[in-house]
């Protein structure tokens, strides 16, 4: 039997919502909406990544030759430490919370956030965070101790301009504004569902993000901890990290990486739920083994907090530590192997279809691995030793960052801009932006693995003329170059999209969750009426009742039995 | 429901945070061997004191909730009067205590010991602010009418963070003020 259940809203309009929305910038600023509020995150997160897209580019120009001169010593490295800080926590993590926030209450068919108001509280407090950060540039000069800060180079007797201090602040209020978001998107998940969602039954993505949340509830506070002893330090004139007064730089290491590993996780798990979704809809089957992709994430989640000091085998810890968590970083890959061959079975045998989403989707489990894989050699202590601090390092950073979270972050774009905007993108331009974005990344990273192998340290402005460096490093300007190129194109996509698209239907995919049963792009009410729920793919039961899920065994239900 | 969830799980957020600082504190303190001056340098007694009033402010909050549940909201009002008091009189502590430490030259800058002791107190003293402010609010508000729905969340809610900082006081008590005093005590 097919009951409809009636989606609460609130009886009285929260403030922000009443403003007129003729009045423009001023609706947005003042809007508690979460479709608002996700939409203002993706933008903010477009900036910034075209922003730190430009650091690196100047530092690649200032890499293209052997000992070049555009760049001076210490803007190169106020240029790395702003590209990296700016990246992790300006590009990546607010675009998986802009996402969470956009689309969990229309996957769980909600009509809102559990905490409108802390969510536009929580955006704006890390908008400003960014901002503050930026302002380093006009106060005297940016941070300049790499994006982890490391002691004792992060205190005054070594960098002596107000920089790190704004980093401090940045991140301390960005780091608040992430975790008021993670605690409600928590309380939405647990308490909005529509009442017929069993967990059983929720999207993978929001099964993602509740696991995300939880992670960043538990990862931020270390961080947040280290920021303000390092601004006592620097401020108050403290001794924690200051090693010349009996501070200790190993106690910032352990507090930033206690933070700084789950982190990585933070960023790549909602990424792996928007593949999940990506890899059903375009290969027509329900995702392969449901409880293996949701359990991999749990035990990512809880691996995550055992592997940090693996970050710091070149300090000398010992070899009962280095060995204990070198098995635990290997251990952390088999959950992470296991969801790679739940998205290769769920396109085994399915009819794909190769949207740009699903080129990148595609795209990511081939650059993931090699990110993986490089990941995997680093948990070995004597090649960590050898090659920590080159650019086998970066090489490996940007293989998961891109390869893995910013692909997939590309691959939900894709997937999800005709609801977004209403509107369609045009696949030629998709597909171009996507070679050229594939290639110049592979290009500029993928040699860098031989430029660590060969030696060369990260973080150093220039290098001498030897055998292999500069091909090498012309090859990866180039590459960089291209990614800017392809950028540029992504640009005019998006323009292109919101002024010449194709109005979008409602379902253009025939995808199987509650966010697409609502209307492209959904009303400040999602939904009136929601059917229920009866298995992880509610809306392609109610389109196809004929061949839904509803009908199915669990097994058939969640992909776990043999396809002949 | 929804308001005691999203408390819950910033407090648990908040218990990380001060765990890092006491670990900090702990690490300054007693590694490799405990540090004699703290002991000597912090005044058990007064602090004891001071911790009784603390701790005993949960006491008159929970004794608010019960008036709150039972509907009876002039008890609710004193009870509330009460928790902010002994709030504010355990401030007032840890600030003539700071002031002590302060003019005998143990400031910030002094060294680890004293670095990571300001910062983790300082941190909880914030807290205890934070928490004499919302407790003042809900106090406000029961003026307002507030509170008169026994459904009302909010000074449930408000509890979970006062019992939060009043536990991490507890635990903070314990390691700076007297187990160094204990083990010292101990060893001439």
């Amino acid at each position: 039997m097919i009951t409809d259940v009636e989606i609460p809203e609130p009886l009285a309009p929260l403030p922000g919502a009443t403003v007129n929305t003729n009045q423009g910038l001023l609706q947005w600023i003042s809007s508690v909406d979460h479709k608002q509020i996700g939409i203002m995150y993706l933008l903010m997160t477009l900036f910034y990544l075209l922003v730190g897209g430009l650091l690196a580019l100047l530092m690649r120009v200032q890499l293209m030759v052997p000992t070049n001169t555009f760049l001076a010593p210490d803007s190169y490295n106020q240029l790395f430490t702003m590209h990296g800080t700016t990246m992790i926590f300006f590009v990546l993590t607010p675009a998986i919370l802009g996402l969470a926030v956009y689309m969990v209450p229309l996957q769980i068919g909600a009509n809102e956030m559990a905490f409108p108001r802390l969510n536009a509280f929580s955006f704006w407090i890390s908008f400003f965070g960014g901002f503050l950060l930026y302002f380093s540039f006009l106060a005297g000069g940016a941070p300049d101790a790499g994006w982890f800060s490391y002691a004792p180079l992060n205190q005054t007797q070594y960098s002596a301009s107000p920089g790190i201090d704004y980093y401090c602040i940045g991140l301390l209020l960005s780091g608040i504004g992430t975790v008021g978001t993670a605690a409600n998107l928590v309380v939405t998940i647990i308490t909005l569902r529509t009442p017929s969602m069993h967990y059983r039954y929720l999207p993978v993505f929001v099964w993602m993000v509740l696991i995300d949340a939880f992670l960043i509830l538990a990862a931020f506070p270390s961080l947040n901890a280290a920021l303000v002893m390092l601004l006592v330090d620097r401020q108050l004139d403290g001794h924690f990290f200051n090693t010349d007064a009996g501070g200790s730089a190993l106690l910032w290491q352990h507090l930033f990486w206690l933070f700084g590993h789950p982190e990585v996780y933070i960023v790549v798990l909602p990424p792996f739920g928007v593949l999940s979704e990506v890899f059903q809809v375009y290969s027509r089957k329900p995702i392969f083994g449901y409880p293996f992709v949701v359990g991999s994430g749990i035990a990512i989640s809880l691996l995550a907090f055992g592997v940090w000091v693996h970050h710091m085998f070149a300090t000398g810890m010992g070899n009962t530590v280095n060995s204990f968590f070198a098995v635990s970083s290997m251990l952390i890959g088999i959950p992470t192997g296991v969801k790679v061959f739940n998205w290769l079975g769920t396109m085994y045998g399915g009819s794909i279809r190769f949207t740009t989403g699903m080129l990148f989707a595609t795209a990511f489990l081939v650059e993931f691995t090699i990110g993986g894989l490089s990941g995997i050699s680093f948990a070995i202590v004597p090649i960590d030793w050898q090659l920590t601090d080159t650019y086998y390092v970066v090489a490996h950073l940007h293989y998961v960052f891109l390869g893995g979270s910013l692909f997939g972050l590309f691959a939900g774009f894709f997937y999800w801009v005709p609801k977004i905007s209403g509107r369609l993108y045009s696949e030629t331009l998709g597909k171009w932006f996507f070679w050229l974005f594939v290639i110049g990344f592979n290009l500029t990273f993928f040699v860098q693995h031989i430029l660590g192998i060969i030696g060369m340290p990260r973080r150093v402005y220039t290098y001498p003329n030897l055998a292999g460096y500069s091909s090498l490093n012309l090859i990866s300007s180039l590459g960089a170059f291209l990614m800017g190129v392809s950028m540029l194109l992504f640009l005019y996509l998006l323009y292109d999209t919101l002024k010449r698209g194709k109005r979008a239907g409602d379902n253009p995919w025939d995808g199987y969750t509650f966010e697409w049963l609502a209307s492209s792009p959904p009303q400040l009410k999602n939904f009136t009426l929601l059917p229920p729920v009866y298995s992880f793919r509610p809306l392609h039961d109610l389109n196809h009742p004929k061949i839904g899920d509803y009908q199915k065994p669990d097994e058939e239900k969640y992909g776990t039995k043999d396809v002949d | 429901m929804e308001q005691k969830t999203l408390i819950k799980l910033v407090v648990g957020s908040e218990a990380i945070f001060f765990l890092a600082l006491l670990m900090a504190f702990v690490y300054f303190t007693y590694v490799p061997v405990l540090n004699p001056r703290v002991a000597s340098s912090l005044d058990l007694n007064r602090t004891s004191l001071f911790t009784v009033m603390l701790l005993s402010s949960s006491v008159t909050f929970w004794r608010a909730e019960v008036s709150f549940r039972r509907g009876r909201t002039k008890q609710l009002r004193l009870w509330l009067l009460c928790t902010v008091v002994l709030g504010v009189v355990f401030l007032v502590g840890q600030g003539s205590e700071y002031s002590s430490l302060l003019s005998r030259q143990l400031t910030v800058s002094k060294g680890t010991f004293t670095t990571s002791f300001f910062t983790l107190t300082g941190f909880h003293g914030l807290h205890v602010l934070i928490g004499i402010v919302v407790l003042s609010i809900v106090l406000y508000l029961t003026f307002l009418g507030d509170l008169d729905d026994p459904d009302s969340a909010l000074l449930p809610s408000v509890g979970i963070y006062w019992h939060f900082v009043d536990v991490v006081w507890a635990v903070v008590f314990v390691i700076v003020y007297v187990l160094p005093h204990f083990l010292t005590g101990h060893t001439p």
